[in-house]
């Protein structure tokens, strides 16, 4: 497997390019572009005094390359800065609300990528039905469809209407009373179960569906789609045709020899997802007062908290970063080919 | 290429289009969408109230033959607002696209089409702006500059160049490997004026393609952003915004989020509906009877 070590080698030195321009542009953004960048670390309605000392602190009165110096050397040790609500370190409060977001992001890929491979191959199988119609306007309808609305309506529809599921939240305040959530990994359906709470596992169950269900509907559409236009490809090919004619059993080929082929669109698909989740959820989770990061930036957003911003931006971005490095290279270890690109 | 094909390709293409069900549905419900924002003042029926302007003793109407989507929490006509944010929509979708190819397109042909040292730089730095999510970047962005409608386009544009630089690039390679390209090389025209003159105008078809799709995706992401606060800013009509202000009052009076959130939903669909039926209807591999050529 020597060409497999160069190219997992290759790639993190790329991944480390990245990350490096990734942080020099964040710096650009938050020292050079603004006209005036205390203003925004403080907040417009600071003292001269609090200017003053974040003008200190922050290392503003220096030459740029200094301060460039120093916020690369900050980042590096893990300091995102203070935000400006609670005075909390930024990476602090980041840590306290990504499993939150963690929860619904993977629950949610999990969901597109089990519904997006089973409509995708379904849909190339019966290419051209009515079947494939339908599947290609769901797919469609599921990456037009904006995600905060559509939580909205699912609100309405399930809790509103129906009354099965709960509005929001991810505990119901009951239970979070008498059957507290012991934390262990930070998701709430994984650790009432390992703690034996069961209560508390069918409530945060009860909650987590409707968010990562919508969270899903993006990504279902995503993966849907290359995984149909693969299948349709792949059963074109010649050994598709040569085990037809064979007489091997049409749901052996499909499912064994075709689907293995589509694995690949998939994980790719599902790179794309992840990085919309990351963000998609910020929408979900605001509608859904899901305790995440969505809900923590615009929060931040809305109380003007630039160094929470930030950090999260750049959080969020070498976490993206890596996902896609992990992915890339499980693709490369599946599949030969792209190694050798 | 001569004009003569051109003009034969074009009516095949348009024949297609016709046949096509759900890309005439969705060309219907885009076409209907632009007459609507072009016709905003004179076809709400309360343009004032669209424009913003509140009636404080008709607060949280149901739909009636009046108010046919009901009222908002100002007594305004959901209706009329939903009409005028159409116009911010279509200009936001229009406007972050059109930037985004002026940019991306150049770039991505010149790359593709002098390679060495020039594509090796500008590849990397699109593969730098790729590699953050774009929503999070254009958050960031819309953050340092200040919220509001035009830095929310602003930044949406500056994320989404780096897509067209690929998808250029990746045009003009094969391109550039054409008889006619090579043929102008040959009796000395120069370099910029074949990407201008002979790339430019044969790369357009997968451009155009993404650019219907993206016409939705920007169109959700402004929404998006609006929704969080760093968009559109009140009184303005703008769906993602109404939606925002409308969620509160979801359980109650259902009507105020639900329209506006609905019209985004429509626009959207329509747009990705129709780049994917144009897609597969532009592609040869796709493409279905009757597209002999």
């Amino acid at each position: 497997m020597a060409s497999f070590k160069t190219y997992f080698l290759k790639r993190i030195i790329l991944a480390l390019v990245v990350l490096y321009f990734v942080i020099t542009i964040t710096f650009v953004l938050s020292h050079v572009v603004p006209s005036d960048p205390a203003e925004l670390y403080v907040g417009p309605k600071a003292t001269a005094e609090q200017r003053e000392k974040a003008i200190k602190e922050l290392g503003l009165d220096q030459p740029l390359y200094i301060q460039y110096i120093r916020y690369f050397k900050n980042l590096v040790n893990g300091d995102l800065g203070k935000s400006l609500r609670a005075h909390t370190p930024v990476l602090h409060d980041i840590l306290t609300y990504l499993p939150a977001t963690l929860e619904i992001v993977i629950l949610a890929n999990i969901l597109a990528l089990i519904i997006g491979v089973a409509f995708g191959s379904y849909s190339a199988l019966k290419k051209d039905m009515f079947a494939d119609h339908l599947i290609r306007v769901i797919s469609v309808g599921g990456v037009s469809i904006p995600s905060f609305w559509f939580a909205l309506i699912t609100q309405l529809v399930f809790f509103g209407i129906l009354g099965i599921f709960p509005l929001d939240g991810r505990l119901s305040s009951d239970v979070q009373l008498f059957n507290p959530v012991h934390t262990v990994t930070g998701f709430f359906t994984i650790d009432s179960l390992i703690t034996g709470n069961i209560v508390a596992f069918v409530d945060s169950v009860r909650h987590i569906i409707l968010p990562a269900f919508v969270l899903a509907t993006y990504p279902i559409g995503l993966v849907t789609r290359m995984v149909r236009s693969m299948m349709v490809e792949v059963l074109n090919e010649n050994y598709i045709r040569f085990a037809k004619a064979n007489g091997f059993r049409d749901n052996l080929i499909y499912y064994k020899y075709a689907l293995k082929n589509a694995i690949t669109p998939a994980l790719m698909a599902l790179g794309l997802s992840f990085a919309y989740s990351i963000t998609g959820a910020f929408l979900v989770e605001v509608i859904f007062s899901w305790p995440g990061l969505g809900t923590y930036t615009v929060n931040a957003i809305l109380e003007n908290d630039y160094p929470a911003i930030l950090g999260v931006t750049i959080f969020g971005t070498i976490f993206y970063v890596f996902i896609n490095l992990f992915l890339d290279t499980l693709q490369a270890y599946l599949d030969p080919r792209v190694r050798l690109q | 290429m001569s004009r003569l094909t051109l003009s034969k390709e074009t009516k095949i293409t348009l024949e297609l289009i016709r046949r096509d069900k759900l890309a005439m549905l969705s060309l219907l419900i885009i076409t209907f969408f632009v007459v609507v924002s072009i016709t905003a003042p004179f076809i709400a029926p309360y343009p004032s109230q669209g424009e913003g302007l509140p009636v404080p003793e008709k607060r949280f109407l149901p739909p009636s033959f009046e108010n046919p989507f009901g009222t908002d929490y100002l007594g305004r006509d959901v209706l009329s607002r939903v009409i005028f944010g159409a116009r911010i929509s279509l200009f936001v979708g229009i406007f972050v696209v059109c930037v985004a190819i002026m940019i991306g397109v150049p770039l991505g042909l010149i790359a593709g089409y002098f390679g060495g040292k020039v594509d090796e730089i500008l590849m990397r730095i699109t593969d730098v702006f790729l590699s953050f999510p774009s929503l999070l970047f254009a958050i960031a962005l819309v953050a340092t500059l200040g919220p509001g409608l035009f830095n929310a386009m602003i930044s949406l544009s500056i994320t989404w160049w780096p897509w067209y630089a690929r998808l250029a690039r990746a045009q003009a390679v094969t391109i550039k490997e054409q008889p006619y390209v090579l043929a102008s090389q040959v009796i000395g025209v120069k370099g910029l004026t074949i990407v201008f003159r002979h790339l430019l105008p044969n790369a357009l078809t997968p451009i155009i393609v993404q650019g219907t799709m993206d016409m939705s995706s920007a169109i959700l992401a402004e929404a998006g952003l609006s929704f969080i606060g760093l968009g559109a800013q009140a009184p303005s009509p703008e769906w993602g915004l109404m939606v925002s202000t409308g969620r509160i009052y979801l359980l109650n009076y259902w009507w105020f989020p639900v329209f506006p959130g609905l019209a985004i939903f429509l626009v959207a669909i329509a747009f990705n509906l129709f780049g994917d039926s144009l897609r597969d209807i532009l592609d040869p591999k796709t493409r279905k009877a009757g597209g002999q050529m």
